[in-house]
């Protein structure tokens, strides 16, 4: 059994090019509200969206993760050097 | 790549920890599959980390020790013939080859469409809860929650104990006794909510019944909510508002593997068997029942697959709990007046931009998915579909694989899985 992540050394990824720390255990849906805008996509006519459910069924979290487009953020736990892009 | 199996659970929730410990004590070779990175389901959410709570801590180390595997991060996609499941991992994908199942793949919250639902920072209630459990910065903010019953209540105690500032509480539940019933609910540990002194925390949070979003507003995020209170209008700035109303089982995997399917829950026999022959069914699945009868079903289940005797005692205590849940769905099913908040420009369908004003003439849903491409995006009719049923009464469609959006690559079945005779290997 892990132990509590609290004590865990801190993540550092990348979210558009710029790097961003958080603490370990925060999904990517959560490090991109923490940049202060967590938008994750833009919809078929460009307005912006953001996560919904929380949990991998609305969809509405994707991004682009290490290079595999469309993937949930919120299922994604932060790792170090996570490349993050968003398309909205 | 594949695995073979006595036993696989599929959800990492209350409902597959308890039956996977139960049956991995037993002797059966199980495995495990999740979605999320970490086991504990929706209500145990990052509870691996914390150890915060004591029923959580206890099954999660039961879990543990039982020698279940767990492979989390693995979305099982397709079953392709009977005894095998395809589930996707990351990029890459593997084959399960099993004897016996249980589903144990909870329950997700009904969306409802109102103007302005799709503007980032409107979330689900329960949905705002867990993306805050995983870290969503909440300090600070203000939050307006919409929605019914208990779950209400669990999503303020997090946002609070996060340092967010839950303004106000709207339960659409028409009645206030409904409100007092969930309100006796944490008084009961062994009940839905756990923790009594959550209600003494949130008593300065007004609350109101008869209550529910009219619409978000913001331009490119929401910047406030208008709400009917008891017929009048209020209008409240916040930076957040979660709104769903009550929750759904998640049926894709049970519909596809053929599991009967009646008012929503999968129909599941005293021992809690499907009509497919090996494949159990838990928790959310049987119907929306919370945590405990998530784990006496799990028990159950777990025992059923391994052949073990079931003590009369949890037979009990399951008939209890199907009285609560029962209640439950009474309290929780949307009041009329949520059916008619879409305007015609309201996007019904989230994935595909489809507003409302395009079904017109539809009397179905496939009609709906034919011409108005309705449930046709990412999410495969995962949120509009709940909505759908709810607003037009239209119901759900046989599942197709792959039952979540899968890559191509993933969906090959390799030659040495696909042979009739089962091939054990350790
Ligand atoms: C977002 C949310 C938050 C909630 N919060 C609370 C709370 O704070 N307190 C409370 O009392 N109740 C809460 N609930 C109610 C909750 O449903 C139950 O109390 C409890 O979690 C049910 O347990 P379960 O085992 O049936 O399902 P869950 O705990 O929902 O577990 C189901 C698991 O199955 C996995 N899964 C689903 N489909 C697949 C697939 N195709 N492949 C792989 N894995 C899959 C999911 O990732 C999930 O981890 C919440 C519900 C939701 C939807
Ligand atoms: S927020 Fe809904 S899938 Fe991620």
């Amino acid at each position: 059994m892990r132990e509590a992540s609290s004590k865990k050394a801190p993540v550092t990824l990348r979210i558009n090019g710029h790097a961003v720390t958080v603490p370990a255990g925060t999904s990517v849906a959560a490090a991109l509200a923490m940049t202060g805008r967590f938008i994750s996509r833009a919809d078929l006519s460009g307005r912006p969206r953001g996560p919904m459910c929380g949990m991998g069924v609305c969809f509405e979290c994707r991004a682009t993760i290490d290079g595999v487009a469309e993937t949930l953020t919120c299922l994604v736990p932060c790792r170090d050097d996570l490349e993050v892009v968003t398309d909205g | 790549m594949r695995e073979t199996c006595d036993l696989v659970v599929i959800g990492a929730g209350p409902g597959g920890l308890a039956a996977a410990s139960v049956a991995a004590e037993a002797g059966l070779k199980v495995l495990v599959l999740d979605a999320q990175p970490e086991p504990g389901g929706q209500v145990w959410r990052g509870e691996a980390r914390k150890g915060s709570n004591r029923l959580a801590r206890r099954w999660l180390h039961r879990f543990a020790a039982s020698g279940a595997r767990f492979r989390p991060g693995a979305r099982v996609i397709a079953a392709p013939e009977r005894g095998v499941l395809l589930v996707e991992e990351g990029a890459s994908s593997f084959a399960v080859r099993y004897s016996r199942a249980v589903l144990a793949t909870g329950a997700r919250e009904r969306f409802l469409p109102f103007p302005g639902w799709t503007l980032p920072g409107v979330m689900g209630v329960s949905g705002l809860q867990v993306l805050v459990k995983d870290g969503f910065p909440i300090e600070g903010k203000r939050v307006v929650l919409a929605g019914t019953g208990p779950l209400l209540l669990a999503a303020a105690a997090t946002i609070h104990s996060h340092g967010g500032d839950v303004l106000f509480i709207a339960d659409q539940a028409s009645a206030a006794n409904h409100w007092s019933f969930a309100l006796q609910l944490w008084r009961h540990p062994s009940k839905l909510l756990q923790g009594a002194a959550l209600t003494a925390k949130l008593v300065t949070v007004p609350t109101s019944t008869e209550a529910w979003v009219l619409a978000a507003e913001g331009s490119d995020r929401v910047e406030s909510v208008r709400l009917s209170v008891r017929g009048r209008e209020e209008h409240l700035r916040c930076d957040y508002l979660g709104a769903a109303y009550g929750l759904v089982p998640n049926l894709e995997l049970p519909r596809l593997l053929g599991c009967a399917v009646s008012d929503g829950a999968v129909v599941v026999n005293e021992r809690l068997e499907t009509r497919v022959p090996g494949v159990h069914a838990v928790g959310e699945l049987l119907g929306i029942g919370g945590v405990d009868q998530a784990l006496v079903t799990g028990e159950l289940a777990g025992l059923v697959a391994a052949e073990q005797p079931v003590p009369p005692a949890l037979e009990r205590s399951l008939q209890g709990i199907r009285t609560f849940a029962a209640h439950l769905a009474r309290h929780d099913t949307p009041r009329d007046e949520l059916r008619r908040l879409a305007t015609p420009d309201t996007l019904l369908c989230r994935c595909e931009d489809v507003p409302l004003s395009a079904l017109e003439g539809c009397t179905n849903l496939r009609e709906a998915r034919l011409y108005a491409r309705v449930g046709m995006g990412a999410c495969q009719g995962r949120t509009c579909g709940a909505a759908a049923q709810t607003l037009f009464g239209w119901s759900g469609e046989d599942v197709r694989p792959p039952c979540l959006p899968a890559r191509i690559g993933s969906l090959r079945l390799s030659p040495d899985v696909s042979s009739s005779t089962p091939t054990r290997e350790s």
